[in-house]
């Protein structure tokens, strides 16, 4: 009874720390231009692609092969979704600034559909299983009832440290000093001489950054990709930047562990074909009754 | 005439009159339908309902979307609920046996309840808030279709539904079909353009357009959304009846997910927001596309590139996602107010009377 509790406990939190780190893309972004970025999910689909490709390339039969693949696709994948989000942007969210706000939500929806089918010809229409590179033995011991495997670990130990040094990025250099400002009001920051337009620029390039780094610690956790993959774990992640609070960076990685937390015990106690619909259930419940989630300041909608 | 004389008053029905006029007409000359066959192996006079069917269910997301602006992501939820209402009230595993004008009415009616149901407590919502919980209602619903088999017989789905009436032939000949959903389509669309230059349909354009200044001039937001939601949600019941009465079977829950939702947007979004013109023409376009155009195209390459089939980026369906897209970025870019705009939101649009 404990030991399948702590052991979904121990799941929930390792998914919830993926999802936060989704969520984080979500959230930036929306909390600087109010935008749903719908695309977000596809960004992050493509980037497991391109992690799978990549390690494909290096190849992973020996040792060497795969800490050299794993460092690699931790560097290029970042790297490639960060510059995708930001010439996606560029190209198609900037000239919609002015526009009425569904304009950019439907365009994303579109940027979305055309991630998708990349992704469809990238990977094919199945399941493709990526390299199980990370050992499955139990850390605590064969004879233990928990499982806590280097898989677990590998999540925490990436997600964790991105997490900090996002927030410390936000709360202590300038460009994170002029994000929060935009943020606020993007005409007085532009008032003020924030270069608004690198701004958002520089938003969307941590956002996707983040996304493309939870590709990899995705594939390596899973072992399977699939370019349908990312509207069902960017409907998670978002569900979890808005029941955190959306725009607040702490609600997102709250948000992300609740929703991971939720799936787990859901899927224990509940049923697995269940758990997703819980989420959603959560998230009306949550909204219903606070709606600007469990950490976000109560602001007004902009006139 | 004053800009506010001719936006107080319909329009003469012109050419959309002319538009129904063809429709009704065309069954009666079966050569269009055997030339169509001859040339293409496909009957159009089948694919009609569908098309038929889908204008009915995008304008019910027209009257959320269009007319007071609320982004609805789970449409598919309210087109299953009339579907499974169909299903539940005629097949044989219960006990209803009910008549089709029943099902009809009661699917229509379930499905606007459950819309006031689920706006109720959530329309107050800001509008991105807003349409997070419609596309997460979608997805609740489509796992209880999907998990709770004692009632919705899972992935298999509910069937046979009954034909209408028993004294014609609605399986093979395609012509009961075509006009009952082209008469329901017909009394739809003229009722919405009754309701669109009604006190209601201006009151929704108004909320749309400022919601503070409406609701300064005594207007009850709260209350037209939610009446917009039951009657848009209503539609799509109605929709959803004639959906899986025309199938038999209320098929397989994924016939109701985001993708369906997404697709009646875009049929929505595509041809015009808040014009009902607009939507028709969308979902003519759309459905056309997925159901003729691409199994034609994919046909003609299939025949005569050998070993086409096997390269999902060598089928005209595997770039489907590509070209929906693309549209919907490139119309919200050079085209916002859709290929047949609404008068009014075209001058939202472009408030300086230049023309993209």
């Amino acid at each position: 009874m404990l030991e399948t509790f702590a052991q979904y406990t121990v799941l929930g939190l390792t998914t919830g720390a993926l999802f936060a780190l989704i969520a984080l893309g979500y959230t930036m972004v929306y909390g600087i231009v109010e935008l749903i970025n719908f695309a977000h999910g596809d960004l992050f689909m493509l980037g497991a692609f391109l992690a799978l490709t990549l390690l494909g390339l290096v190849g992973t039969d020996t040792f060497t092969g795969s800490v050299l693949g794993i460092a690699l696709c931790l560097v290029a994948c970042p790297l490639f979704c960060a510059a995708l989000n930001v010439g996606v942007d560029h190209v198609v969210y900037r000239p919609l600034r002015t526009a009425p706000r569904l304009a950019p939500l439907v365009s994303a929806i579109g940027v979305s559909f055309v991630f998708m089918n990349v992704g469809l010809f990238w990977g094919g229409p199945m399941d493709v299983n990526f390299p199980n590179l990370l050992p499955d033995a139990n850390l605590l011991g064969e004879g233990s009832a928990v499982r806590v495997t280097a898989k677990d670990l590998m999540v925490v130990g990436v997600t964790v440290p991105l997490m900090v040094a996002l927030t410390l990025f936000v709360k202590f250099t300038r460009l994170g000093r002029a994000m929060r400002a935009t943020a606020q009001d993007p005409t007085a920051a532009k008032l003020m001489g924030i270069d608004t337009d690198r701004v958002i620029g520089a938003t969307f390039a941590l956002g996707g950054g983040l996304g493309g780094a939870a590709s990899v610690v995705y594939g390596l956790y899973v072992n399977t990709v699939s370019y349908q993959m990312g509207f069902q774990n960017g409907l998670y992640a978002f569900t979890a930047a808005v029941l955190g609070g959306i725009g607040s960076i702490p609600g997102a990685v709250l948000g992300g562990l609740l929703i991971g937390l939720v799936r787990a015990w859901g899927s224990a106690y509940v049923g697995e074909r269940w758990s997703g619909a819980l989420v959603f259930v959560v998230l009306i419940v949550v909204l219903v009754f606070r709606p600007t989630g469990l950490l976000g300041s109560r602001t007004r909608e902009k006139v | 005439m004053t800009v506010a004389d001719t936006a107080m008053k319909p329009r003469g029905l012109g050419w959309e009159a002319a538009a129904f006029l063809i429709l009704l007409l065309y069954p009666l000359f079966p050569v269009f339908e055997g030339g169509f066959l001859a040339a293409t192996g496909r009957s159009l006079g089948d694919q009609f309902p569908t098309v038929f069917v889908f204008a009915v269910l995008a304008l019910g997301l027209n009257v959320v979307v269009g007319y007071t602006g609320i982004l609805h992501l789970g449409i598919a939820a309210f087109f299953a609920i009339g579907a499974y209402a169909a299903g539940i009230l005629t097949v044989a595993s219960y006990p209803f046996g009910a008549p089709f004008l029943v099902t009809l009415v009661v699917g229509t009616v379930a499905a606007a309840l459950v819309g006031l149901l689920l706006g109720a407590p959530t329309l107050r919502l800001r509008g991105d808030y807003l349409a997070l919980v419609t596309l997460g209602f979608g997805e609740v619903v489509k796992a209880f279709l999907k998990n709770a088999e004692e009632i919705t017989a899972g992935t298999r789905g509910l069937s046979p539904v009954p034909p209408p009436t028993e004294s014609l032939d609605w399986a093979s000949d395609y012509r009961p079909f075509y006009y009952l959903t082209l008469g329901v389509l017909i009394v739809v669309y003229l009722l919405l353009r009754n309701i669109e230059w009604s006190r209601l349909g201006r009151a929704w354009v108004a909320i749309r357009e400022d919601e503070l200044a409406a609701a300064c001039m005594g207007l009850n937001p709260a209350k037209l959304k939610l009446a917009a939601f039951a009657l848009g949600s209503g539609l799509a019941g109605l929709a959803g009846v004639l959906y899986a009465t025309r199938l038999t079977s209320t098929s397989d829950p994924n016939a109701y997910d985001f993708n369906r939702s997404i697709f009646l947007l875009c049929c929505v979004i595509l041809g015009g927001l808040a014009s009902r013109p607009g939507v028709l023409l969308g979902v003519f376009l759309l459905v056309g596309f997925d159901n003729i155009l691409s199994p034609i195209l994919d046909g003609l390459v299939q025949r005569n590139v050998p070993g086409a089939g096997e390269k999902i980026y060598m089928t005209f369906t595997g770039w489907r996602l590509m070209v929906f897209g693309l549209a919907l970025i490139l119309m919200m870019r050079f085209r916002p107010e859709g290929l047949i705009p609404s008068s009014r939101v075209r001058r939202e649009l472009h408030p300086d009377g230049t023309q993209t």
